[in-house]
């Protein structure tokens, strides 16, 4: 499984790609692979404001629905417009083309709460 | 999470080829492979190997086997020949089902009960409690569960892969009708049935042997393109096609005529048990109809989600997944009878929207 270096990570299993005041989300190859076959995504409307640890979507397989948190609040910048039509893009390509929104950071101070990809590999083993 | 669960005679073997395994009514079972899609695509097309060694086999035995399944069954066991299957339903007196079964006859005092894997025990009981409370003399209940094996082999090219390992002419064998003989060496009884809507087998084996024969046919039908298959599309498989799952589309509060198996429920019969509060239910009309939805927004409708005509809930949908066939959502929902109208319009809530679907006539996905 692969978790790039330069990436942030949550407990909840998102990635998070700094640019700026502005952050690109996603769901990490685990989730995507601890899901299954991603058949639908639910994502918000672009202007919408997202709080750090609240749902801001819903990602769901064959079998199961999953809610996905936003990793740090902020307003929706852009959203993957494609994902809805070809959501196995999310299980395909987790942290290129399976993007999910771009967030305009309210508080770049909650980017310190992040994990690093060796952190959040560790998480994954205790929790599993 | 494996604690207490019973394993099938597979369960290394699933482990082996890298299945993700899951608790299922009381068992450890493989619920993926290669993916759900893949795997449901596979089966549609080609072929794929179930291990289905979970589910129960009660042997009924003895002068008066058939007296006794006539007042446990709901479906007609009097119309079976030497040979054949018949799909039918065990009711308790309210007309609530206490399991759906497939029943196996090998003479007119020998049949077999196939049951589902968490309703073995309880099913047992109840066949038990009937039996002694019938007063039949000369007949015999045993729970041979333990001692079978069973695998599922579906799919178009399941007849071709299943003649590479056995003499047993299977043309011969016709649906819902068995045959007995060698397959891989193992004596099997060869059923041709499936919960797939597809053409296939379910081989019933002796549990020690079932592990050779798993890998025997595996390795026969490889340059076809057979697949292990896990329970995730055994759901799909069978959703697609309507056929009810128990614990979802029956239940001790749901009868057969509300889940649309009244062609199982046989009045003219004589007497069963559940019979007269069937009758009852037949007469006054039924209060709740299963129906097939299909989406016509994007969504997917799932278990438990609510039913609505306009403001108004009016059903439950019973059993939802995306349609890997169809590539749209689908559904069975229990609604109110006067709401089940063939090709109307009604909405599925989903989280805080409702969406809406159309009532059709299952299956969802044609031969």
């Amino acid at each position: 499984m692969d978790f790039p270096e330069e990436l942030k990570y949550t407990e909840e299993h998102e990635w998070v790609q700094v640019e700026g005041d502005l952050v690109i989300v996603g769901i990490t190859d685990f989730a995507q692979d601890a899901l299954g076959d991603v058949v639908f995504v639910e994502l918000p409307e672009v202007g919408a404001e997202v709080t750090a640890g609240k749902a801001f979507g819903v990602v769901e397989s064959v079998k199961a629905v999953s809610d996905i948190y936003a990793p740090v609040s902020g307003t929706i910048e852009e959203i993957n417009e494609e994902l809805p039509d070809a959501p196995e893009v999310i299980n395909t390509s987790p942290y290129g083309d399976g993007w999910m929104i771009k967030i305009r950071l309210s508080d770049p101070g909650e980017l310190d709460g992040l994990m690093d990809a060796a952190a959040y590999q560790a998480h994954i083993a205790e929790e599993h | 999470m494996t604690d207490g669960l019973k394993q099938t005679p597979l369960n290394a073997a699933h482990k082996a080829l890298g299945a993700r395994m899951v608790p299922f009514g009381g068992w450890e079972m493989p619920v993926q492979y290669a993916g759900v899609i893949e795997e449901h695509l596979a089966v549609r097309e080609r072929a794929g190997l179930f291990d289905v060694s979970h589910m129960g086999e009660i042997e009924v035995r003895g002068a008066n086997a058939l007296a006794l399944v006539q007042m446990l069954t709901t479906n007609d066991a009097a119309k079976l020949a030497d040979g054949q299957i018949q799909y039918s339903a065990l009711c308790y007196p309210d007309g609530g089902v206490v399991d759906d079964v497939t029943l196996y006859r090998s003479s007119a005092t020998h049949f077999l009960f196939c049951v589902n894997a968490s309703n073995t025990d309880k099913d047992f009981a109840w066949m038990q409690q009937v039996h002694a409370g019938s007063g039949l003399q000369g007949v015999t209940l045993v729970n041979r569960s333990a001692e079978y094996g069973q695998l599922a082999l579906q799919g178009p090219k399941s007849a071709a892969i299943l003649a590479r390992l056995t003499t047993t002419p299977l043309e011969s064998i016709r649906y819902y009708h068995f045959g007995r003989g060698e397959v891989a060496g193992v004596p099997a009884l060869i059923s041709r049935t499936g919960y797939t809507g597809e053409d296939g087998f379910e081989l019933y084996v002796p549990a020690a042997e079932a592990g050779e024969l798993w890998t025997r046919l595996l390795d026969a039908g490889a340059g076809d393109g057979l697949q292990p298959i896990g329970l995730g599309a055994r759901d799909t498989l069978r959703l697609e096609k309507g056929y009810a799952l128990y614990g979802h589309e029956l239940s001790p509060q749901i009868s057969p005529l509300e889940a649309g198996l009244g062609w199982i429920v046989k009045f003219e019969k004589g007497d069963f048990i559940g019979r007269d509060a069937l009758l009852a239910q037949k007469a006054a009309g039924v209060p709740r109809r299963l129906v097939g939805l299909v989406m016509e927004e994007r969504g997917i409708p799932r278990e438990g989600y609510p039913v609505f005509a306009g403001e108004r809930q009016v059903g439950t949908v019973t059993s939802g997944t995306m349609s890997p066939s169809l590539k749209t959502g689908i559904a069975l929902a229990l609604v109110e009878s006067p709401r089940a109208v063939l090709d109307s319009e009604l909405l599925i809530g989903i989280r805080d929207r409702k969406l809406r679907a159309r009532i059709v006539k299952p299956p969802f996905v044609k031969k």
